[in-house]
């Protein structure tokens, strides 16, 4: 299950609210991949897309919510559920400390952000996880709400939306965290019988546990372009064959060629490629 | 047989115990009292060392190479047991097995991770990592179990699935997702028993049952410690540490509430006997299957949403 190389290779740089660049008055971002340097006001008109290259930042999920869904429509569910750390894990430090440093970092409980929010007035159930609460990690939390999430949708009608971004299961809740894999799918399952619409939207990265559950199951699979969207790391590939991997592998394009994914959309063609979508398959305003 | 590092003074009694059995033949002497003491001695020590197991240990005797594998398990407990084959739409997985038969005259679908006991098993079996076919080869016989409303016996023993190139090409991750999502619907009893390694996605895309039972000395975990380690500690050797805060043995999984029951082993683990270790399984089935036989449906997939709807520590502010 990977988190894997995730946490242990360095990150290129999020444009979160919280590490901005270290250049003179945060007024200005460096794209990871082109270097451009950016202008970040421009930037954020630009959705956070590097006008350059095409680069797509990371997203906080206030950030992503702004995007695409109807201006203030969000309203957030079961925002107070917290994890525990029911194990007393202690790796080079404390679960309990980590997730108290997370919570400052990011002011959220944990990796996931739920609610309702309208696209084009029509209501869906949205959840958004967040990479920059520890690597977007599912733990007990992160299954819980999604859990709830669903079954809502199920219940109301409403569609649902997910956009994932996260390294996978958490592992400082052990078997607990494996099991709200089969949490997650097991709601999908209630909602499929109940005809509920469920967009599943792949954003970057996506890899281990959550790829493996309910980031798949998409009645629709969209990703976003260049997201790395796995089941095994790419590091821990590469050790096990011992070859390097092809350029693009278990990219957003490669996973499209390979059958595993409906579309893969431009942030800027999101908010209209999901309302096209969502109200197709009966969406209602 | 293949000894493990803690059990070699145990291993060097016994051959003492060897040592003094030939002397006693060939020399006339009577070494009778002496023997039987070594031999009291060398089941204190067998006690004293299989009752203080380290989670490392434990990893080590449910990773052992003589350990009981799925396909002889099967054999062994189910009548008429027949091996049948492929996903029927890539391949055949050798790394995870399928078949059928019959438990006391009730028809019984079996699936299971598949490892080998040496290196040229080993490679065939891929060393029991699955590729995406192998889930889809599952998923097939379960929908075949479904049909003909057969219970379905998994049995878990995979370090995970397979982290390959090929995998990732043909959806691993949606293979695993797909038999979580459509294991909670099926409408027959589902058994699960992981009989040695239950690592990651990889063991529980066969592993969403009714009942989930652990293996006296098998382990279950959302990463191998090794893995854990190497990302969380920064450092691979800290595997033991690892291996202890994951809280992976079978009296965990079963005081988190994921496993229903502990399977009791022989003495000194399922690979000293595996006929005895058949026959514990085959009693814990039969019994479980009996209690499905009075339950209607949709009851018993009732059951199994709730028990995986359940799972999960948290607490909830207003
Ligand atoms: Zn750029």
């Amino acid at each position: 299950m990977t988190i894997l190389n995730w946490l242990a290779k360095k990150q290129p740089p999020t444009r979160s609210k919280t590490e901005k660049l270290n250049i003179p008055g945060d007024v200005w971002s460096k794209c990871p991949t082109c270097s451009e340097v950016l202008f970040l006001k421009e930037l954020e008109k630009n959705l956070s897309v590097c006008p350059k290259c095409n680069y797509h930042f990371r997203l906080s999920p206030e950030d992503r919510i702004t995007y695409i869904f109807d201006k203030n429509s969000f309203e957030e569910t079961h925002a107070a559920i917290e994890g525990i750390d029911f194990l007393n894990f202690e790796d080079t430090e404390k679960y309990k400390d980590r997730l108290k440093k997370a919570q400052a970092k990011t002011n959220h409980k944990d990796a996931i952000v739920t609610g309702t929010a309208l696209l084009k007035k029509i209501p869906v159930n949205i959840g958004v996880m967040n990479f920059g609460f520890l690597g977007g990690s599912m733990g007990s939390v992160v299954g819980e709400k999604i859990t709830r999430l669903i079954e809502s949708g199920a219940e109301n009608k409403n569609p649902v939306i997910i956009f994932t971004s996260s390294g996978g299961a958490r592992m400082q809740e052990g078997i607990m965290s494996l099991m709200q894999m089969a949490k997650t799918s097991a709601a999908l399952y209630r909602l499929e019988q109940a005809k509920v619409p469920y967009i599943s939207v792949l954003c970057d990265p996506t890899t281990g546990g959550t790829s493996a559950s309910f980031a798949m199951l998409g009645d629709l699979n969209i990703a976003e372009p260049d997201a790395l969207i796995s089941f095994a790391g790419p590091r821990v590939i590469e050790q096990t064959i011992r070859q390097k991997l092809p350029k693009g592998f278990q990219r957003s394009e490669f996973l499209l060629k390979h059958g595993m994914l409906d579309l893969v959309v431009d942030r800027k063609a999101m908010r209209q490629t999901l309302y096209t979508c969502i109200s197709i398959l009966g969406g209602q305003p | 047989m293949k000894s493990l590092e803690f059990e070699e003074p145990i291993v060097e009694l016994t051959e003492k115990i060897n040592q003094l059995r030939s002397l006693s033949g060939s020399e006339a002497l009577d070494l009778d009292s002496e023997i039987a003491k070594a031999e009291k001695k060398a089941d204190q020590l067998r006690k004293e060392i299989y009752t203080n197991l380290t989670p490392t240990q434990v990893i080590q005797i449910s990773r052992h190479p003589n350990r009981p594998d799925s396909l002889s398990l099967a054999n062994l407990i189910f009548e008429d047991f027949i091996e049948i084959h492929g996903d029927r739409q890539f391949g055949d997985d050798p790394s995870i097995i399928c078949g059928l038969g019959k438990l006391k005259g009730q028809s019984i679908a079996i699936i299971g991770h598949q490892k080998g006991h040496d290196t040229k098993e080993n490679i065939y079996r891929n060393f029991g990592m699955p590729n995406p076919e192998g889930y889809r080869k599952a998923l097939r016989v379960m929908y075949l179990a479904e049909k003909f409303n057969m219970p379905i016996i998994t049995f878990i023993d995979t370090p995970g699935a397979y982290p390959g190139l090929e995998a990732e090409e043909r959806g691993q991750a949606e293979a695993i997702a797909r038999n979580l999502r459509e294991m909670i619907s099926i409408r027959v009893p589902i058994i699960t028993i992981v009989i040695g390694e239950g690592g990651s996605g990889g063991a529980l895309g066969i592993g969403v049952a009714n009942k989930v039972f652990m293996m006296e000395y098998s382990i279950y975990s959302v990463i191998s410690p090794e893995g854990c380690a190497s990302i969380l500690f920064r450092d691979a050797k800290l595997a033991s540490k690892a291996a202890d805060n994951l809280k992976i043995t079978a009296k965990d999984i079963e005081g988190l509430g994921i496993a229903d029951g502990i399977i009791k082993e022989p003495f000194g683990g399922a690979h000293r006997d595996w006929k005895v270790t058949a026959e514990t399984i085959k009693k814990t089935i039969v019994k479980e299957l009996a209690a499905y036989k009075k339950r209607d449906t949709e009851q018993i997939v009732e059951e199994r949403y709730a028990k995986f709807r359940q799972m999960g520590q948290f607490i909830e502010g207003k």
